[in-house]
């Protein structure tokens, strides 16, 4: 939360961007490996290996973004824990139905 | 308007008959609820599309023998993405594969930092501040989808060479029953995946322009506080969160 119920009228506070500039520039790099990676390793062999590795850069980056820009970070337990757990679960069905595509007209 | 003089909580984070709970204003808890909604929404998308893409061969389960770099564009196997989207504008003819999506996402990153900065500076109730940053987000937001509106239309228009069938029949660009890229759902996923990303950013666009008129106005310096700027701010980071994930799932694996 905030901090602008202490502000006074006529006081003007330094801005506190250090930290948010600091994850733009994260983001910007993660960005730009990924590129990289897309480029650089060749899909043939390492397929699988790219695609584990784009997963975890994307987690990392909504890490960032939710915890961050968003803030949660600075929020309660309970309310963290109320968008994380649900969103889990999204994980569950992203395997099972990624797994049972596999299998969609082959049976 | 009836406020306890007694707590030290701010007014705007008292909800009716009560104390807050999860220490939070109304607006930014049902804010949160309904992005998780979203969350669902979108994943729904993104995971059918998953789904479907597993349920179609790859290039290299009908031609074991070829190699990524020999890859062709057919409807008997999904596309790789980085063979249909490699087109930037005012690059006529130049192969740049996942160039200009690249830059829709920096685009979207930048505005993201911007908004956040006008949420920084509404807690220090710097009105100047707040209208500036706001004013450099609408603007990414209205850059952000004039690239999507260009990227549809190639998409749409295609190649001058198109795709030539079995039966010697060519298909130019891209529609909701065929396409020249790969199998009719490919082109559909991407329709639905991507418009329905870019109304959420339309609708943000929107949403900023509103709260920039206000805070321009005094609406939220006479109110006391600049919460309103938070909420949308929430709003506008998960878009930018949601394309990270398109990014991934849809252009990159």
């Amino acid at each position: 939360m905030g901090n602008h119920s202490t502000t006074h009228e006529g006081e003007k506070l330094k801005p506190q961007t250090k930290e948010l500039w600091k994850v733009f520039w994260i983001l910007l790099v993660l960005t730009a490996i990924e590129f990289v990676i897309a480029f650089g390793l060749d899909t043939d062999r390492f397929k699988w290996t790219k695609i584990i590795i784009f997963i975890i850069m994307t987690i990392v980056k909504a890490y960032f973004i939710v915890g961050t820009f968003m803030h949660l970070k600075g929020e309660v337990k309970s309310l963290i824990w109320t968008i994380i757990l649900p969103s889990l679960f999204v994980v569950w069905l992203l395997v099972a139905l990624i797994v049972e595509g596999g299998y969609i007209g082959s049976v | 308007m009836a406020v306890s003089k007694t707590s030290a909580t701010p007014e705007h984070l008292i909800w009716e008959g009560g104390t807050q709970p999860m220490k939070i204003g109304y607006g930014k808890l049902m804010m949160w609820i309904f992005l998780l909604s979203d969350t669902f929404t979108f994943s729904a998308l993104l995971i059918s599309y998953g789904l479907v893409r597993f349920s179609f061969p790859s290039f290299k389960d009908i031609n074991p023998e070829m190699t990524h770099k020999t890859f062709e564009l057919s409807h008997d196997w999904w596309p790789v993405p980085e063979k249909v989207f490699e087109a930037v504008p005012f690059l006529h003819g130049i192969s740049l594969p996942l160039v200009f999506v690249g830059i829709m996402t920096f685009i979207l990153i930048f505005s993201s930092v911007t908004m956040v900065l006008a949420v920084e500076a509404g807690h220090r109730r710097d009105k100047a501040d707040v209208e500036k940053w706001m004013l450099w987000t609408i603007l990414g937001g209205f850059t952000f989808l004039g690239s999507q509106a260009w990227e549809w239309s190639h998409f749409i228009h295609g190649s001058e060479e198109g795709l030539t069938l079995a039966n010697g029949a060519k298909v130019f660009g891209a529609n909701l029953v065929t396409n020249e890229y790969g199998p009719a759902a490919f082109a559909d996923f991407f329709f639905f995946i991507t418009g329905f990303h870019g109304t959420h950013v339309f609708s943000g666009v929107v949403l900023n322009i509103l709260i920039f008129y206000n805070a321009s106005n005094g609406v939220y310096e006479r109110r006391g506080h600049y919460e309103m700027i938070e909420k949308v701010g929430l709003y506008w980071h998960f878009v930018d969160l949601v394309w990270v994930f398109v990014f991934t799932f849809f252009y990159l694996v």
